[in-house]
């Protein structure tokens, strides 16, 4: 049954005219245990450094740079150089907290709900998902840290013996979200880890140097891929991904309580944890699609990250829109049916007040725009497909800033009303932790295996005994 | 052949098939101490090869070990060492312990995942005797190997070697234990 759906999908890609040497496999024919692991350990061990990475690898630096010195600027002059005010105390970096960390998000379901659906043609994109993953929770982590104003004793929030004889507050969802995120962080890195130490192996045995070998060889704990060893490892990377899948969604539910909790209007309501986490998820494959078109193109990755690949992710896009959409639609509603005035407000303030563009660009950018995904040949097209990422990577952050500031902005109190206005050093702050990640990631392509050789192997047709051979 | 002695006898194979049939026709002649090393993990071998799995149950403890320190540490401070009075609610408010709760059982559980399977797979351990053989490098990107250990009490240096030509293997090496 499988042969055949296989055999109907590539006749409908041969009758929609698109390009037959871009399959629909999940690997393209022609693979072997051999070129696999040729093709991914070469570009750590051999193969010479493209043109690609020194580029974005510097361009990242240089934000990096910026981020240095804005958080230096703002250690030594405090957290008034930014446009935060009271009522408007959260804004950008709030923004970018909850913009990164729901960045993440696709990164694990991709890694463990995708592996306990067996939905196969996760296993090659499923390294570098879970790598945005961590990347992205370490720059979501930087804000809420700096956001503290006395960085320096952020321990404060952590329950330990003290001589002030003071306890973190275990009703308050802001002490939620400091378990929340470093549970996550630390899931993340172990379970990627994990799944990664077969190929560290691999990378050993393949380089030559003694400095390559001995890296690669610490690294991979001396694995030998005993069958034995496989059976715990396969055990192990169920159960994580087992416990992964409702962390996942437990983190953007906490991160969602921080302002439910609050009795702010526009805030206070109960549809904001699956509007948080769909926002996350569909902001998340944005950003795997982001990084993995240009990946596939510079590397030639074509056999692994198939137009298969694409398709998926751009329908998942759709779907997770979709129910993005439909929350946008029920706020509205929620705040009518309420008959309470300053939830009705609240509505009103965004579509017409004085941060309206960011509402209306919100709609454009996440619900009109990626309509655009219902359409096979944008699925299956990269240039449409990126542009359509980055479009919904830009109209999630202004979703979330969206909703920060105009709920803020026009609380109960007119007298308390304000306008925010961002400064210099909130945009270098935010354009910072983007250099940030593109430089924890361009290392990661440099110097660690981005695709999974040993899950790639497993579905490759000959792997299983009686599959026939490579040749 | 040195100090230590001999490691095992190990066969090459180039594809899974000739792999797992060998193994069937080492355990039918009544051979033990097997093990095979292979680029992926192969299914089939799961039966052939038995051993015991001690993941699961490791993983429940450390979630449960997980969920008794967060319910401990949150009735402690909330309730006894930092009672804060809100409005006169009470003091152990458990709904609210919940989030935590969970957390750091799944904290905890993932915690014992990672080093649970490391201690049981004997990892780290850099040197492994069979790392002597050269070709031992195709282990992890496309060759399929099986060692029948000399513990075995079936091992004959001779015999095995022999026995081992038959199954269609790409190479048969003795291996030492340095």
């Amino acid at each position: 049954m499988p042969e055949l759906i296989a055999l109907e999908e590539r006749q409908r890609h041969a009758a929609r005219g698109l390009d037959p040497n871009n399959p629909l496999e999940v690997v393209a024919p022609g693979t072997t245990f051999e070129t696999v692991s040729e093709q991914i350990s070469s570009i750590v061990l051999t193969r010479k450094v493209p043109l690609f990475w020194w580029c974005t690898f510097g361009f990242g630096l240089f934000l990096f740079v910026v981020f240095g010195i804005a958080i230096t600027y703002l250690l030594a002059k405090g957290i008034g150089i930014w446009g935060v005010e009271i009522p408007v105390a959260w804004a950008f970096a709030i923004t970018n907290f909850v913009w990164w960390i729901g960045i993440g998000h696709a990164g694990t379901l991709i890694s463990a709900f995708l592996l306990l659906m067996n939905q196969s043609w996760r296993s090659s994109i499923n390294r570098f998902a879970e790598a945005m993953t961590i990347f992205a929770v370490m720059c979501a982590g930087m804000f809420p840290l700096f956001h503290l104003g006395r960085a320096w004793i952020f321990y404060w929030i952590l329950p330990y013996p003290n001589t002030m004889t003071a306890q973190p507050n275990f009703r308050s969802p802001l002490v939620w979200d400091v378990f929340a995120v470093s549970t996550y962080f630390t899931i993340s890195v172990l379970f990627w880890y994990i799944g990664m130490i077969p190929d560290l192996g691999t990378l050993r045995d393949r380089a030559e140097g003694g400095f390559k070998k001995g890296f690669y060889g610490v690294l991979s704990f001396g694995w030998r891929g005993s069958s034995h060893h496989w059976k715990l490892h396969k055990t192990a990377c169920l159960l994580l991904a087992g416990i992964a899948t409702p962390l996942v969604l437990s983190v953007h539910t906490v991160v969602s309580f921080d302002f439910t909790i609050a009795i702010l209007p526009g805030w206070h309501s109960t549809i904001f944890p699956p509007y948080f986490v769909a926002g996350a998820i569909y902001s998340g494959f944005a950003m795997v699609l982001v990084l993995g078109i240009p990946l596939r193109s510079v590397y030639g990755l074509h056999n692994l990250i198939t137009v298969r690949h694409l398709n998926n992710c751009g329908k998942l896009m759709l779907v997770t829109g979709l129910f993005l959409a439909y929350t946008y639609l029920i706020e509205p509603f929620t705040a009518w049916y309420s008959g309470n005035g300053f939830e009705m407000y609240t509505i009103h303030n965004r579509a017409v007040g004085p941060h309206s563009w960011s509402y209306w660009l919100v709609i454009l950018l996440n619900v009109v725009i990626p309509q655009a995904l219902w359409f096979y040949k944008v699925r299956t097209r990269v240039i449409p497909l990126f542009t359509v990422s980055m479009v919904v990577l830009v109209g999630m952050w202004v979703e979330r800033f969206m909703i920060i500031v105009t709920a803020l902005d026009r609380d109960f109190l007119p007298s308390s009303w304000s306008n925010f206005v961002a400064t210099f050093w909130d945009n270098a702050m935010f354009w910072g932790s983007i250099g940030m990640f593109i430089v924890l990631f361009m290392l990661f392509v440099r110097f660690l295996p981005m695709i999974p050789m040993s899950e790639v192997r497993e579905l490759l047709p000959f792997s299983r005994p009686g599959g026939g051979t490579e040749k | 052949m040195n100090e230590f002695g001999t490691y095992g006898m190990v066969a090459e194979f180039d594809n899974p098939t000739d792999l797992v049939e060998a193994a069937h026709e080492i355990k039918k002649k009544g051979y033990r101490r097997l093990e095979a090393y292979t680029p992926y993990a192969i299914k089939d071998l799961e039966e052939i090869i038995p051993g015991r799995n001690l993941v699961p149950p490791i993983v429940l403890i450390g979630g449960l070990i997980g969920s008794a320190t967060a319910w401990t540490m949150e009735y402690y401070i909330a309730a006894i060492d930092y009672p804060i009075n809100v409005g006169g609610r009470p003091l152990y408010s458990w709904p609210m312990f919940i989030p935590i709760l969970f957390e750091l059982t799944v904290l905890f559980a993932g915690t014992f995942a990672f080093v649970g399977t490391l201690a049981l797979c004997g990892l780290p351990r850099p040197h492994f005797p069979l790392f002597n053989l050269p070709e031992f490098s195709g282990a992890s990107s496309s060759r399929f190997f099986l060692c029948i250990e000399r513990r075995d009490p079936l091992y004959d240096s001779e015999l095995t070697a022999a026995f081992f030509r038959e199954l269609n293997p790409i190479g048969v090496w003795e291996v030492e234990n340095v």
